[in-house]
């Protein structure tokens, strides 16, 4: 029982955040099945949906500020891969990820020019980020709606790619980008639509993390984007229920490595700090790696064949 | 053919004397330009310049000859960067540096060497260190490509940058403090700035013609590896797998030389870079530095070394240098402290990289190398030509 | 294209090396070195501590060196508080020609950059570095603040005697020789077996694991000597988890970034520091209606006057690099080493005089705990260590 009280709280704080990679996960997975590319500069979209909130909040009240960061934030989303990518539709892969690099270069400059360097902090939203109790353990109410609010919005999106006109458009071209052209899909609409879910979620899940972490600063976006990667990858890239499940694990598996020296110590397991949390970031690398190694399809992905 | 040949010589003899030419004047430079004088950012410039020229060139090797795709640089130059620190750290400081750790290793190649050859000894001792951060970095590499090689185009990058990231969280970590201090950083290891020539009573300074000296070496080993028969297939598996495997090219081998020999180097360009630094920390290798030496390749052309050499060295002058007066109120003679504040050096520097990922695709050299652009006039196809 | 592109890069060029050398002025000018982090994870602070210098040089804008009247000019550089910046933000200060260094704020980089300033053989007077690294072994670096032995003596004693703790959780940033540091000389005077140390790596936004993992081993007081960023979050994670036990810190938290983080709160935190609001009612009056007066300086402090220790730390070590000039006679670096250890000036922290190793000679500071009704600091004693 004493496992279970100790370990409980980096559960609940890994689910939540687990939660929050899903939501930048999804963007990740819709973008890589169309277009085969490692939006690099999602996660700073991320960030930079963090950053307009602060400014946002500033000076409109929150009933206006979070609708119209929101939508700044899915025009920066288009406007990225109208300007970015589209162009280098037709050149290397190579060539478009290193375009992603260069828009994530360009947008943590441009918030490091913003904020002058400092860390911005994050407006309280009432409500969600009061204080609760639960379990006997004291945590802040975003904690505990954010899996479920992930598991409504991608509930949602799910009826959407299943049951839309636009969502069979974008199955179509994840299944074959060139087909799809001749049979008249306009594919830069997909793209488009594509973007836009992505980068909504994303910052959806930018007001659940930055309440739950309160500091914005220009590298605030890398970290959590590579790690929504990752589970994106983990489950299986181009299947959106697989980065959920692959969000949730890593989220759950960094929180209580975070915590592990403390749960091995107070069970007895070891008798001193042995620095275990170094490798909470690791950690998800490593998982990374096993599953390209092993299963380089992810928990769920489809098989894909190399033509000549 | 034969004349054909004999040019070949004549080019290589000419590029040779132009570094020859280059290194002297580097030397020249290095005792003319006091650190404290207004072009002293120019000896800076030229030191992490050159640095991250041979970052850039290794990695070019691998990504641009090659067409494996890798964002582990990183990780590698740290390796390399943290073998030549620990092994040059002399013995009397060691328990300054890891002033929270009892130091394991206690062994200083140059200082050791000194003792029995003076300062030929110091000098063979930083040799061997660098050749051993090289070392290190490429075993890693050999270690790590066993698994990743076999990954395609993306998840290989993905998987690279993971590893480099396990790298630097391997060397954070507070049980391996005794040999990596921790998180914290070395320093008092063999550096530029200590590095002097003494002949007959006058001391000449040595601190940016030593890893001038040591990035131009490189690049000439790597360019010798370009244009043998490796490089060759190099270029054919960067062209077309299949058709390369067809050729028979043994795919696996051809891609484990590139990317352990392309580590080899980023090894040497990590340790030059702690020599450069004065300072060595794992928080420093972050993968904020393989982009940036991405995007220094892409700026000089992927596929061109000395587009390679040429970006970075515009790079690091660009934004250490020239472009400083936008981060302090007043830049080309306009003063506007609200627009040219801290911060606004690396817009300007990332729109100019936008610019050029997305127009100029090419970059600045495109597949060329330097020697072509004199020779354009000649109708022969651009040949590769060593610089 | 190409051509276009390379004659645009050749022009900037240019232009840069002519906007380089403009100057104008009828008073010779003695350059000032400002070394501090304007960006980055210790950017308020840094920013904090500039307005001290900045506030007397605006009192003091001329000095007479060797009989002629010099303008005092500060030319900065931003560390961005990351120590592989700070070898060449420290060359840019160099190469433009400064007499002497002020700076840092944070110890890592000043410890980065000794070497470079080292090998030009420029001065630099530490402001508030306090890592024992800092100066030892280095000839070049001077500091006018205590170290951390002696500060992580203070509050161990403090968190022993006053607090009545017998379980300490240690925090630091991983890499950072200022919290790291602190925390090791902590641990030494506290008892290695009953703290708990852990460091969090850079760039972390999640505090609340930390948190519990205090909770949970037991401890009774929270030792968390990090950037005012961090302590922000940490103090509100602090209250939303119901923490339990006092935080401690030491001279970064003397801020207004805490107090404005506290206020409100049901948090427990008591710093050490150089500096208590009010020990000199003159000098207090005059820096706030100056930072009242001037917007950016209002900004920087971070919308208030409240006194952050630095600033008062900033000030002093202005008025001490006036007088290594004035005793030099003359603006050469080399000139103002040599008469450097040899300098004594009594500023508002107090006397402030080096000893061999070219450290403060410092034996006492404030220790304060923060009001989170009224949001300011109320005094609590002064710490010494005999």
């Amino acid at each position: 029982m004493d496992v279970l009280k100790t370990t409980l709280p980096y559960i609940i704080s890994g689910i939540s955040v687990g939660g929050q990679y899903a939501l930048i996960a999804i963007g990740y997975t819709m973008v890589y099945g169309i277009l085969r590319l490692i939006n690099f500069a999602h996660g700073d979209v991320f960030m930079v949906a963090g950053l307009m909130m602060v400014y946002l909040s500033a000076s409109l009240p929150l009933y206006l500020a979070i609708p119209l960061m929101i939508l700044i934030t899915v025009l920066l989303g288009f406007t990225i891969e109208r300007v970015a990518y589209k162009p280098l539709r037709t050149a290397p892969r190579m060539s478009v990820m290193i375009s992603a690099i260069g828009v994530s270069y360009l947008l943590q400059n441009l918030a490091l020019y913003i904020t002058g360097g400092l860390n911005k902090n994050y407006p309280q939203i009432p409500w969600i980020s009061d204080r609760i109790s639960l379990f006997g353990m004291e945590t802040s109410r975003v904690t505990v709606i954010t899996p479920f609010l992930t598991i409504v919005l991608v509930f949602a999106l799910v009826m959407l790619i299943n049951h839309t006109k636009i969502g069979m458009a974008m199955r179509a071209v994840s299944r074959d980008f060139e087909t799809s052209q001749l049979m008249g899909i306009q594919i830069n609409r997909v793209i488009s639509a594509t973007f836009i879910i992505g980068t909504f979620l994303a910052a959806v899940g930018s007001i659940l993390f930055f309440t739950n972490y309160p500091g914005v600063v220009p590298t605030s976006g890398a970290m959590p984007g590579l790690k929504a990667f990752v589970a994106a990858v983990f489950g299986g890239i181009g299947s959106i229920p697989g980065a959920v499940i692959g969000a949730f694990i890593i989220g759950i598996a960094e929180s209580v490595i975070k915590g592990l020296d403390t749960i091995l110590i107070v069970n007895g397991v070891i008798s001193e700090q042995i620095g275990l949390a170094t490798f909470s970031d690791a950690f998800t690398f490593v998982l990374l790696i096993i599953i390209l190694v092993f299963k380089p399809t992810g928990l769920f992905g489809e098989k894909s064949t190399d033509k000549v | 053919m034969i004349e054909n040949k004999s040019q070949k010589r004549k080019n290589a003899w000419i590029a040779f004397l132009c570094v020859l030419a280059f290194l002297a004047l580097v030397f020249c430079l290095d005792q003319w330009i006091k650190p404290t004088d207004k072009l002293g950012m120019l000896l800076i410039v030229l030191q992490k310049g050159s640095v991250y020229a041979l970052a850039a060139v290794s990695m070019n090797l691998l990504n641009g000859y090659t067409g494996l795709f890798s964002l582990g640089h990183a990780g590698f130059m740290l390796l390399g960067a943290y073998t030549y620190a620990i092994f040059t750290i002399p013995d009397k400081s060691r328990d300054a540096v890891y002033q929270y750790f009892d130091a394991a290793i206690r062994f200083s190649i140059p200082e050791k060497l000194s003792q029995h050859m003076g300062g030929f000894g110091t000098a063979l001792g930083v040799f061997i260190a660098l050749v051993l951060a090289g070392l290190v970095a490429a075993l890693m590499a050999w270690l790590i490509g066993l698994p990743v090689l076999r990954l395609k185009s993306d998840y290989l990058a993905i998987a690279t940058l993971g590893f480099a990231e396990i790298i630097r969280a391997v060397f954070q970590w507070s049980k391996l403090g005794p040999i990596t201090n921790g998180s914290n950083l070395l320093k008092n290891f063999a550096r530029a700035s200590k590095f002097k020539l003494e002949i007959a009573g006058t001391k000449l300074s040595l601190s940016t013609f030593v890893p001038v000296l040591i990035a131009t070496v490189s690049i000439t080993l790597i360019v010798l590896i370009v244009n043998s028969t490796y490089g060759r297939a190099f270029k054919a598996i960067r062209d077309d797998e299949v058709a390369a495997e067809a050729m028979g090219i043994n795919l696996a081998k051809h891609k484990m030389i590139a990317f352990v020999t392309s580590s080899f180097f980023a090894g040497v360009a990590g340790a030059t870079l702690a020599m450069v630094l004065s300072i060595a920390q794992a928080n420093n290798f972050k993968s904020a530095m393989t982009y940036e030496i991405l995007l220094m390749v892409v700026l000089g052309g992927i596929g061109s070394i000395t587009g390679s050499v040429i970006g970075s060295l515009l790079f690091v002058a660009a934004s250490e240098w020239w472009l400083r007066g936008l981060d302090s109120g007043k830049f080309l003679g306009i003063e506007a402290p609200n627009i040219f504040r801290n911060g606004f050096r690396l817009v300007v520097f990332s729109v100019i990289i936008m610019i050029v990922v997305l127009f100029f695709r090419e970059g600045i050299m495109g597949e060329k190398e330097l020697p072509d652009l004199f020779r354009k006039k000649k109708k022969d196809p651009a040949k590769e030509a060593q610089s | 294209m190409k051509k276009v592109l390379s004659l645009t890069l050749a022009l900037i060029m240019i232009f840069a090396l002519c906007s380089v050398g403009v100057a104008h002025a009828d008073n010779p000018v003695v350059k000032i070195g400002v070394f501090e982090p304007q960006s980055g994870d210790n950017g308020a602070g840094g920013k904090q501590e500039i307005l001290g210098m900045q506030y007397a040089n605006h009192l003091t804008p001329t000095v007479d060196i060797g009989g002629t009247t010099y303008d005092v000019e500060l030319v900065y550089a931003d560390n961005a508080s990351s120590n592989d910046k700070a070898p060449t933000a420290a060359q840019t200060l160099i190469s433009s020609g400064v007499s002497l260094v002020l700076g840092s704020y944070g110890s890592g980089v000043s410890i980065a950059a000794s070497d470079t300033f080292d090998a030009a053989g420029v001065p630099a007077i530490g402001v508030t570095c306090t890592n024992p690294q800092v100066t030892a072994g280095c000839d070049v670096y001077f500091r006018i603040c205590f170290l951390d032995p002696f500060q992580g003596t203070v509050l161990a004693n403090f968190a022993k005697a006053e607090l009545g703790a017998t379980k300490a959780y240690c925090l630091a940033k991983q890499g950072d020789d200022y919290s790291g540091g602190l925390c090791n000389y902590f641990i030494e005077a506290f008892g290695k077996d009953n703290c708990v140390y852990e460091q969090f790596p850079e760039g972390t936004s999640d505090y609340s694991t930390y948190i519990t993992n205090a909770q949970n081993q037991g401890c009774d007081v929270f030792f968390a000597p990090v950037s005012t960023e961090a302590a922000a979050q940490i103090i509100a994670k602090a209250d939303t988890q119901a923490l339990g036990m006092p935080i401690l810190a030491g001279d970064t938290w003397d801020s207004n970034v805490i107090l404005q983080a506290a206020k409100g709160t049901n948090v427990k935190i008591c710093v050490t520091t150089f500096y208590q609001e009010g020990a000199d009612a003159e000098f207090d009056a005059g820096i706030k209606s100056w930072i009242n007066s001037d917007a950016t300086a209002l900004a920087n402090n971070g919308g208030n006057d409240e006194l952050a220790a630095v600033t008062v730390m900033g000030y002093d070590a202005y008025y001490m690099a006036l007088e290594a000039l004035k005793a030099a006679g003359s603006t050469d670096p080399a000139d103002v080493l040599e008469v450097l250890p040899t300098v004594s000036y009594t500023g508002v922290t107090g006397p402030i005089a080096f000893d061999e190793i070219g450290d403060a000679v410092r034996d006492s500071a404030f220790v304060k705990q923060c009001n989170t009704e009224t949001g300011v600091w109320d005094f609590v004693s002064v710490a010494t260590v005999g």
